[in-house]
């Protein structure tokens, strides 16, 4: 997907002032949010399993290499080819050799979110393949020729009679309103693709070292059929998604549902490992595994490794009170939230993303809702230390920070200045006691007013009140 | 050097370890861990005292119906009295395993073979079924075709309470135990399919089957 994250917030602006986008965001917030709380609440252990998966996470990425490589000779070891992708173009060039080595003319896809920042579907359109998203959310996107909005529920953003409209279009039958009918139309409109597609791509929310298993999360079932019917299942995944065990997979998947929606487990888990035996009905004849780099050894070893946890279950962005009000497009890439915004200038550059780290309330809901424990406001402050440290934010806000810090550092000093910004910003207040417009910082007080202060500091109130109890 | 090579080392460099790939005792050390299969602290309801309670509550919870029947004989007339309950035809695309059963008597057809796209109704068995989740699941192999479970409208599952585990990594035990490696397929199915992609409202029977029916002896 082309980066846009340079354009954060004039799309976040946007974004605001769409009414229909507003409405779509509010009525999912609640589903979201609350179905965890209630997950989370009738688990009974869930700081526990949390830190152990954690443990579990960090314990791979310790030794990714040395993960990496048993994965490899496991998933060799039953037939399955194992090929390696240092950038997005290798990653698509790989794929395209497959199919174009094999006469592929139909992929169906399950949602893959490395797919999406690899561009894969363009890839493989470019060299004639017809790529068929097979998820609802992503059939919808693909029909409607957007990006997803969030990585667990890609079309969060549209309401159901954009949905009906794009169906018309696409299926040329009439009009619906019932959400369960339009969810039977895409069913049999897709259920023909599934059956006529040579190969089945998708991605792998896991992989196994112990056995070398890919593996697929769905509610839907569309995972399934495109890892069991095509005679060809290619999986791309990153590299950061070794686990050891079966039994750490058992861990992570108590967690990951219960983030994403509050369920405590999807329909479908499958574990896939191998080819089709010479006597079985179904089942891939050949299956490639294509492990991407694009960006993630970048985080190894260094201060924000812990982001290579995650586990991509979108609670975090649900969570987040700006993606809540801006949705996904606004972050202009592939993965939108806070994980995003740690991710995006990862991957495709600070200076082509420099907004995000800085469109979050440090709140620290992101945090707290976290099922591998990432510090994302942690990391998020690393990155506008880096973006400080590189000279990329302008210049007035550089030099606010450094005279903030001047003063910070010197007591007496820092009392005088926050004793006279405080009685100014109380007299700009008025009677009614709000600012309506900040010198400087106009872009704040366009939208709100500022609720003046008291006109005394803290450290004067604090004193005061010391001096009163004795 | 290729891509690869590349990446291991870069991952190398990073985490300060000399060399372009891991040593063999870091790759021993690796699978000693791997050994270990350790299990991870699970929730308490998990190993409920009764198993079979806990494998319905959830069962319930996730829109699967259940019935218990004396033993397999009856098995072909519970299926007969769901199907007419739900107003589904009586024929079914089946596993081997269940064949030998008196599906004529209970007036249903019986074709022994794997799911095709137009089926309205698949039976299968399952290696065991995990009572934390009120999942069953299946292993695939040529007597026990996966797509029979998917593909069809309407899944019927026959579980043998013998078979009723407590946890995921029970069921992962079980494999190593009796099969080995896990077989191409390890397919978990936690109720009927669904989907909330639109305005985040479930709707149940996305791409998979709309029912499931698990028939417990």
């Amino acid at each position: 997907m082309q980066v846009q994250s340079m354009f954060f917030k004039q799309r976040a602006s946007e974004k605001l002032g769409d009414e229909l986008l507003q409405g779509n965001m509010r009525k999912a917030k609640g589903k979201f949010v609350d179905g965890r709380a209630k997950a989370v609440a009738e688990f009974g252990v869930w700081e526990e399993v949390r830190s152990h998966a954690a443990k579990v996470r960090d314990r791979a990425l310790a030794n990714l290499d040395a993960y990496l490589l048993e994965f490899e000779a496991n998933a060799t070891r039953r037939g399955a080819v194992v090929h390696w992708a240092e950038t997005a173009e290798e990653a698509c060039a790989i794929i395209v050799g497959i199919a174009r080595a094999n006469g592929v003319r139909k992929a169906a896809k399950s949602k893959s979110m490395v797919s999406e920042e690899v561009n894969l579907n363009e890839a493989l359109e470019a060299a004639g393949v017809e790529v068929i998203e097979t998820d609802l959310g992503e059939y919808i996107l693909q029909l409607a020729h957007e990006p997803p909005s969030h990585i667990v529920a890609p079309a969060v953003h549209k309401s159901k009679e954009q949905v009906a409209e794009l169906f018309v279009k696409a299926h040329g039958k009439p009009r619906l309103t019932e959400i369960p009918a339009m969810t039977r139309e895409a069913r049999e409109a897709l259920r023909g693709h599934f059956l006529g597609a040579d190969m089945g791509i998708s991605g792998s929310n896991f992989v196994i070292a112990e056995t070398g298993t890919t593996l697929t999360v769905t509610n839907e079932g569309n995972a399934d059929m495109v890892t069991t019917l095509p005679r060809i299942h290619v999986v791309i995944t990153g590299i950061e998604k070794v686990i050891g065990t079966l039994e750490d997979f058992a861990t992570l998947i108590r967690l990951l549902p219960r983030s994403a929606i509050g369920q405590t487990v999807t329909n479908y888990l499958t574990l896939t490992t191998g080819l089709k035996m010479p006597d079985e009905a179904d089942g891939p004849e050949q299956m490639h595994i294509v492990l991407v780099d694009a960006g993630r050894t970048k985080l190894v070893g260094g201060p924000m490794q812990e982001m290579l946890r995650c586990i991509r279950c979108g609670a975090c962005m649900n969570h987040c009170p700006v993606y809540q009000n801006v949705g996904g497009h606004a972050y202009g890439w592939v993965y939108p939230g806070p994980m995003g915004s740690i991710l995006t200038p990862v991957y495709v550059g600070l200076e082509n993303a420099g907004d995000l780290p800085n469109a979050a309330t440090f709140c620290h809901e992101c945090a707290v809702a976290c099922p591998v424990k990432i510090p994302l406001p942690e990391l998020m402050r690393k990155l506008r230390e880096q973006q400080f440290d590189r000279k990329l934010r302008p210049w007035p806000e550089r030099l606010a920070i450094a005279a903030w810090a001047f003063a910070v550092k010197r007591p007496a000093l820092y009392a005088f200045l926050s004793g006279i910004g405080a009685r100014v910003a109380k007299w700009m207040g008025g009677r009614e006691g709000l600012i309506h417009s900040l010198p400087g910082l106009d872009g704040w007080t366009k939208g709100r007013d500022m609720p003046a202060p008291a006109g005394r500091t803290f450290r004067e109130l604090y004193r005061q009140r010391s001096l009163e109890r004795r | 050097m290729g891509a690869r090579e590349n990446i291991l080392a870069r991952i190398r460099r990073a985490q300060g370890r000399p060399g372009g790939e891991p040593t063999a005792a870091e790759r021993a050390a690796v699978r000693e861990a791997i050994a270990r299969h350790e299990v991870g602290p699970q929730p308490p309801f998990a190993h409920a005292p009764d198993r079979l309670a806990q494998f319905r509550k959830e069962c319930d919870r996730l829109g699967t119906t259940h019935a218990q029947v004396a033993s397999e004989r009856d098995v072909p007339a519970e299926v007969a009295r769901y199907l007419a309950a739900n107003g589904l035809e009586p024929r079914l695309a089946g596993w081997g395993e269940f064949a030998g059963l008196d599906w004529a008597g209970a007036g249903i057809a019986f074709d022994n073979r794997p799911a095709r796209g137009d089926d309205r109704t698949g039976l299968t068995g399952c290696f065991c079924a995990i009572a934390e989740t009120g999942t069953v699941l299946l292993l695939s192999a040529p007597a026990t075709p996966k797509v029979t479970a998917l593909l069809p409208e309407t899944h019927v599952c026959v579980v043998r309470t013998s078979r009723l585990v407590d946890t995921m990594e029970d069921s992962f035990a079980l494999v190593r135990a009796e099969v080995g490696d896990p077989p191409r397929a390890v397919f978990f199915v936690s109720g009927p399919s669904r989907t909330a992609d639109i305005e985040q409202t479930i709707v149940i029977g996305a791409h998979g089957p709309y029912r499931v029916h698990v028939i417990l002896l």
